[in-house]
């Protein structure tokens, strides 16, 4: 099929402003959106900045707002934002994040954020055996949180930072959750100071945008709803 | 720019993590990295990470290093294949200790589960070595290696992109080094210096890999008069999803999953009556790769792109989502199916590059067959050859390569900086790659090099494929020359300096021609067939004349072979069959 894409371009180094640029691409409508972006910086227009590697969801480096949903371009194929032949699919970078070039964003801030909870397991205690004993039951509890790959669609899905930009976002609060909910990991007291901060876990609305946006399907807002209790619990409820 | 370090790592999969991690603790470190550290291609290894735990059943690490022995047709080092085997245990252990979530057992430990041609007692059946974090072991892995580096305060640059290596004399002094946000060149002046870039599976057509892919390390190394050894042996994976060659993690076949062909037939019990569907991969991608030219394909019409299908709907819905959740997701996003109702159409896609720069068993980088070691020099992971993977590399042997051996490698590097003399580089030692850089982005006009990279990929996939031949091979040396050529007057159509995606492509593109070339001419010149070459015209392993490993040197658009013994010290050389 042929679809346009209408691509958010913006070089800050000669551009007063970002503006929008149309490309034509024949693709299969089971082709992922990916497969169109690089046709069109292979074939048509080689100053297109995007960024990507893995093409299959799972490196998290292409993430982007396509038709206003943030998502990775190698995981949405295209007839799921392509209805028909000749439409039109909006790409824009992802929000809140400063814009380097067309749609990669700078996610120096992402990542502060995601550092500022200690995402390594803390655990001074000498190791018993030659592994610490977990059970598969304790190890279901923060299982879906490993999926993580820090894309950053969560963080810009989130309605949450326009009004309040320090908020340390979803992705962050599900990594500190990811190590809370981990039976091997004591550091509760150094991680909720960070989460029960005035730009913590409690500007957090429950919009679920989080949630939907997610590539690798954790069911983040609900994460942060735990660890909210398990603040409100003083401590972590292991 | 001149940045002055101890230690350069250049890479943040999980060989240039773990170094870093060794390195940083008694050296001034850096890594450097085209992409953030945590896109690394590491993340994308599925299945498990090997070593003889015993967790379920009796494992030994000498079944193991036989394994890995036998797997790589013979032509693996094997000292290097027991240094491996011997140390996946700790390193497993300390992957779980540093916080990695591995599945567990009932009693809370390492759970395992079974792989290819990993078996017991040196080959009676199947054995439960490869431990695991669901179908996503490589991603715990680089997301803890990482963690600890944020943890240790590792430095990182990202996305700059190496395009030169210092050399003065045999000691290495640095690197010279492309910054994507500004297009500036810098000098890394170090007294050692790891490549861990990866591998190239991207000089393929259908491949699992990464864009990110391109064999930066071994390219800019071999410009720099360094061979690569045993480069004709590449891995193709047997299960990616067909036309895409997305992996489809031979964890599938471990938990039980089966190849079938257009007649629901169980074909591997004619190919490998033993191991059946955990052969192997180079003999499970040779036959699918018959079954499908004899028209037993699903479609069946004998063509190079027809598929098998692979049955996991027998394992059920629990299992898939305990054990295997992203290939359920994976089956789902880009086919459409719940591989818990029906087979997954599967091609042979390729995966892995067993040649790379030659190593010691401490990651140093030898120039030549006697062994000379580039003082200063060394490098980890796939883009290295220890050789612990010989013809054919077996599941979950990689993620334990990157661990084991990137390990020792920042282990040597520590102590080798803190007696080495500082490294002096001038500014002049850029001028080469200024060179390149400024042909490229010179504004002249030149083709882009979209098309070349395309002919590339097709050159390799239909040439250097899963069988070969000399007039193939023959052929795609003359095509990668002429490309070659080609790209002598490519220019970038991106003529901004900030964030040139274009010509961070366009450097890529250089590197793969380089390794294209030395991968087709090694492979035109091995007369034999040994693990994942296989020539039609020489069907048989040749002990007699070809148990050695390539050395290739690039002599500008010219390849010079030479070769160097196998280390047979442990298990003389046996025919292969499981």
């Amino acid at each position: 099929m042929q679809i346009t894409l209408k691509i958010q371009r913006y070089n800050p180094d000669t551009d007063d402003a970002p503006y929008y640029q149309e490309y034509t691409v024949e693709v299969d409508p089971n082709a992922r959106l990916l497969d169109a972006l690089m046709d069109v910086k292979r074939f048509q227009d080689g100053s297109l900045g995007f960024r990507k590697s893995c093409a299959h969801g799972v490196c998290g480096s292409d993430a982007m707002r396509i038709n206003g949903q943030d998502g990775l371009a190698c995981k949405t194929l295209v007839k799921e934002v392509a209805e028909e032949d000749g439409a039109t699919v909006v790409v824009e970078p992802l929000r809140y994040l400063p814009v380097q070039r067309d749609l990669i964003v700078d996610q120096a801030e992402f990542f502060e954020k995601y550092k500022s909870i200690k995402p390594y397991l803390i655990n001074d205690q000498p190791v018993a055996e030659k592994e610490r004993i977990q059970s598969p039951e304790e190890r279901l509890q923060f299982d879906d949180t490993t999926n993580c790959i820090l894309c950053a669609s969560c963080y810009s899905a989130c309605p949450i930072p326009e009004e309040h930009p320090a908020f340390i976002g979803p992705a962050a609060i599900a990594q500190a959750f990811r190590f809370l909910a981990d039976s091997r990991d004591k550091g509760e007291e150094q991680r909720l100071p960070v989460l029960d901060d005035a730009d913590g876990v409690w500007l957090c609305e429950n919009h679920f945008k989080c949630t939907q946006a997610c590539p690798r399907s954790i069911l983040i807002t609900k994460r942060i709803n735990q660890t909210k209790r398990m603040i409100k619990e003083g401590k972590g409820d292991k | 720019m001149i940045h002055h370090f101890d230690t350069i790592i250049v890479g943040s999969g999980g060989a240039g993590l773990y170094a870093a991690l060794e390195a940083s603790r008694k050296s001034k470190t850096a890594v450097l990295s085209k992409l953030y550290p945590v896109r690394s291609h590491t993340g994308a290894a599925q299945g498990g990470i090997s070593a003889a735990l015993g967790n379920v059943e009796e494992d030994k690490p000498e079944w193991h290093a036989f394994d890995t022995v036998k797997g790589g047709d013979y032509l693996v080092d094997q000292q290097a294949a027991h240094i491996l085997a011997e140390e996946a245990v700790q390193a497993v252990y300390d992957l779980e200790n540093r916080g990695l979530p591995f599945n567990r057992t009932p009693e809370g430990r390492i759970d395992q589960r079974r792989f290819g041609g990993h078996t017991r007692n040196f080959g009676e059946g199947p054995v439960r070595r490869a431990c695991y974090a669901a179908d996503r072991t490589g991603h715990m892995i680089l997301q803890t290696l990482y963690q600890q580096c944020i943890k240790n305060e590792v430095s990182f640059y990202d996305e700059f992109q190496v395009v030169d290596l210092i050399l003065d004399g045999s000691v290495c002094s640095g690197l010279v080094v492309v910054e994507l946000a500004t297009g500036d060149l810098h000098i890394f002046a170090a007294k050692a210096v790891l490549f861990a870039t990866g591998g190239f599976g991207r000089i393929f057509k259908i491949t699992s890999n990464a864009y990110a892919n391109t064999g930066d390390g071994p390219a800019v190394c071999a410009r720099r008069g360094i061979p690569l050894e045993d480069m004709e042996f590449f891995q193709f994976h047997p299960t990616g999803i067909m036309g895409l060659g997305i992996l489809i993690s031979e964890a599938v076949r471990g938990e039980g999953g089966i190849l079938r062909n257009r007649d629901g037939e169980r074909f591997m019990e004619r190919y490998s009556p033993t191991l059946l569907d955990l052969a192997p991969r180079d003999i499970v991608a040779r036959s699918i790769q018959t079954e499908v030219l004899q028209g037993k394909g699903i479609r069946g019409d004998g063509k190079i792109d027809d598929y098998v299908h692979l049955d996991a709907t027998h394992l059920g819905a629990d299992v898939l989502a305990a054990k295997l959740p992203d290939i359920t997701d994976f089956c789902e996003t880009y086919l459409g199916i719940n591989p818990a109702e029906k087979p997954i159409p599967v091609l042979p896609t390729a995966h892995y590059a067993m040649g790379g720069i030659p190593t010691d068993t401490s990651g140093r980088v030898l120039l030549d067959k006697d062994g000379t070691v580039v003082d200063g020099l060394y490098a980890a992971g796939e883009c290295a050859c220890v050789s612990v993977h010989g013809a054919n590399r077996l599941g979950t042997n990689s993620l334990l390569d990157l661990v084991v051996f990137g390990r020792r490698a920042g282990l040597h590097i520590a102590d080798y900086v803190s007696q080495a003399a500082a490294a002096d580089p001038s500014e002049s030692a850029a001028a080469e790659a200024q060179n390149w850089i400024g042909r490229l982005t010179d504004g002249a006009e030149g083709p882009h090099g979209g098309h070349i990279t395309d002919q590339m990929q097709t050159t390799m996939m239909e040439k250097i494929g899963i069988y070969r031949n000399e007039n193939d091979m023959a052929a795609a040396v003359e095509e990668i020359k002429e490309l070659r050529e080609r790209y002598g007057s490519v220019r970038v159509q991106d003529t901004s300096s900030q964030f040139n995606t274009d010509l961070l492509e366009m450097i890529e593109l250089g590197n793969m021609l380089d390794l294209a070339l030395i991968t087709a001419e090694s492979a035109l010149k091995r007369q034999e067939s040994r693990g994942a070459h296989s020539r039609e015209d020489y069907p048989e392993r040749d002990d007699d004349n070809w148990l050695k490993h390539t050395l290739a040197y690039l002599d500008g658009n010219e390849v010079r072979l030479d070769y160097k013994g196998v280390d047979t010290s442990i298990w003389e050389p046996k025919p292969r069959s499981y």
